[in-house]
């Protein structure tokens, strides 16, 4: 459990998928312009991510590691090369099916959140938080909890952002830094605030 | 036709660069720029996947429906990119572990994506892959130079070869730990922007408000 407890930290503060990694910046910067949108798009990066991830996981451990296929009578089979692709298919997938579940049971919930949904298929946020799952070769309980977490420190960074900006377009900037420029350099400042986290030990 | 397929492919190089004006595929420019080769892999690997993918697609454009393009298009990207992972994981393993989970990224990098839906559904196969390559140069132009600025400045050297004697090893250079460290690539990036922006005024983008000027009593 304590392990558990100090992976979330770290997937939230130190190892921040927007900040530290940078993934999901095209959204990061293209949709942090009003706070209430960029929490709208947090929160369903936050919900895809916790379903994917963990979905990705039981792909990998069942099907696609080597000897994962025992149970079907091969075990001589290592299919991890097909992992990418598999991966993409589940995050596709998975999000029009949320969709179509958010439309059919929760609608208020879908007018908010429905427009984000497509975006995210393309987010690299959800896609890397699969890989890095991959890569570190979490367990099950590591997975959902790796997912849950990054999705919040994202949702975390790119409401903190919309923040700044909002505050930002009253501000007198020079004609070729006006927009990405400085939403850039904004970035880099949140980041560096961001890595003040990396001292700490759990 | 020679001289629009020649601005297909100059185009994207500064006027209408993906990065710096479409803000697309921002996130493996910034990952992977530390290091120059890390850089000069990306920038290669980008480019054939946006150049071939864009190639296929537009061969198959008259056959998708509608409906489910953004799927095909996933497929048929996807399916390169494990190639180039493959191929890196074979010939050079060492960059294919530096570049960790980037390579698999190239799949949502936007602007892969971006090109196939702006440009290739809607283009014969020929022009297609020219403006795939076109905009993969440009996007490796930004990380080069990204990628010359942070290690030259970072550490001191090109390529790994050593250019400015650092001071631990008993030359004058202080190296700026800064550019190492992830954020920097932000700060490039952005005066990058500014620097483009004062050559090419037309990219400024519109002030949300003025800011008046109050005449003096």
């Amino acid at each position: 459990m304590e392990g558990l407890i100090s992976l979330a930290v770290k997937a939230v503060f130190v190892e921040n998928l927007a900040l530290s990694f940078f993934l999901g910046m095209c959204t990061f910067i293209a949709v942090s312009k009003k706070i209430s949108t960029a929490i709208g798009l947090g929160v369903s990066v936050m919900i895809v991510q916790a379903i994917t991830v963990p979905a990705n996981n039981l792909i990998l451990t069942q099907l696609l590691a080597p000897g994962a296929l025992a149970w079907a009578g091969f075990p001589d089979i290592d299919l991890t090369f097909l992992g990418l692709i598999s991966y993409i298919g589940v995050i596709a997938a998975l999000v029009q099916i949320l969709e179509m579940v958010l439309d059919k049971y929760f609608p208020p919930l879908y007018n908010a959140l429905g427009v984000f949904l497509p975006l995210i298929t393309v987010n690299c946020a959800i896609l890397g938080g699969s890989l890095f799952m991959v890569e570190r070769g979490y367990n099950f309980s590591e997975s959902v909890t790796y997912g849950v977490s990054s999705g919040f420190g994202w949702a975390l960074a790119i409401t903190a952002m919309a923040g700044v900006r909002e505050k930002l377009k009253y501000s007198d900037i020079p004609d070729g830094l006006q927009g990405l420029g400085i939403t850039f350099i904004t970035a880099g400042l949140m980041a560096l605030a961001f890595m003040s986290f990396s001292g700490v030990k759990l | 036709m020679a001289q629009t397929r020649r601005s297909q492919l100059v185009d994207p190089l500064i006027d209408n660069n993906p990065i710096t004006l479409q803000v697309l595929g921002i996130c493996s420019a910034l990952a992977v720029t530390s290091s120059l080769k890390v850089a000069l892999v990306m920038a290669i690997a980008v480019t054939l996947v946006t150049a071939f993918s864009s190639m296929f697609i537009s061969m198959l454009r008259n056959h998708i429906p509608g409906s489910i393009r953004i799927i095909v298009q996933m497929v048929i990207i996807a399916s390169l990119v494990i190639l180039v992972d493959q191929v890196l994981k074979a010939y050079a393993f060492e960059i294919s572990k530096t570049l960790s989970v980037f390579v698999g990224l190239i799949i949502t990098n936007c602007i892969v994506m971006g090109r196939a839906e702006a440009f290739a559904m809607k283009n014969p196969p020929i022009d297609s892959f020219i403006d795939g390559v076109g905009n993969g140069l440009g996007y490796g132009l930004i990380l080069m130079t990204v990628g010359v600025i942070r290690e030259l400045f970072g550490s001191g050297s090109l390529f790994g070869i050593t250019i400015m004697e650092t001071v631990n090893n008993g030359g004058w250079y202080v190296p700026n730990g800064l550019l190492l460290l992830p954020p920097s690539a932000f700060f490039v990036i952005g005066l990058l922007i500014w620097a483009i922006r004062a050559w090419k005024p037309g990219q400024v983008e519109e002030r949300q408000y003025k800011i008046q000027t109050v005449e003096a009593h």
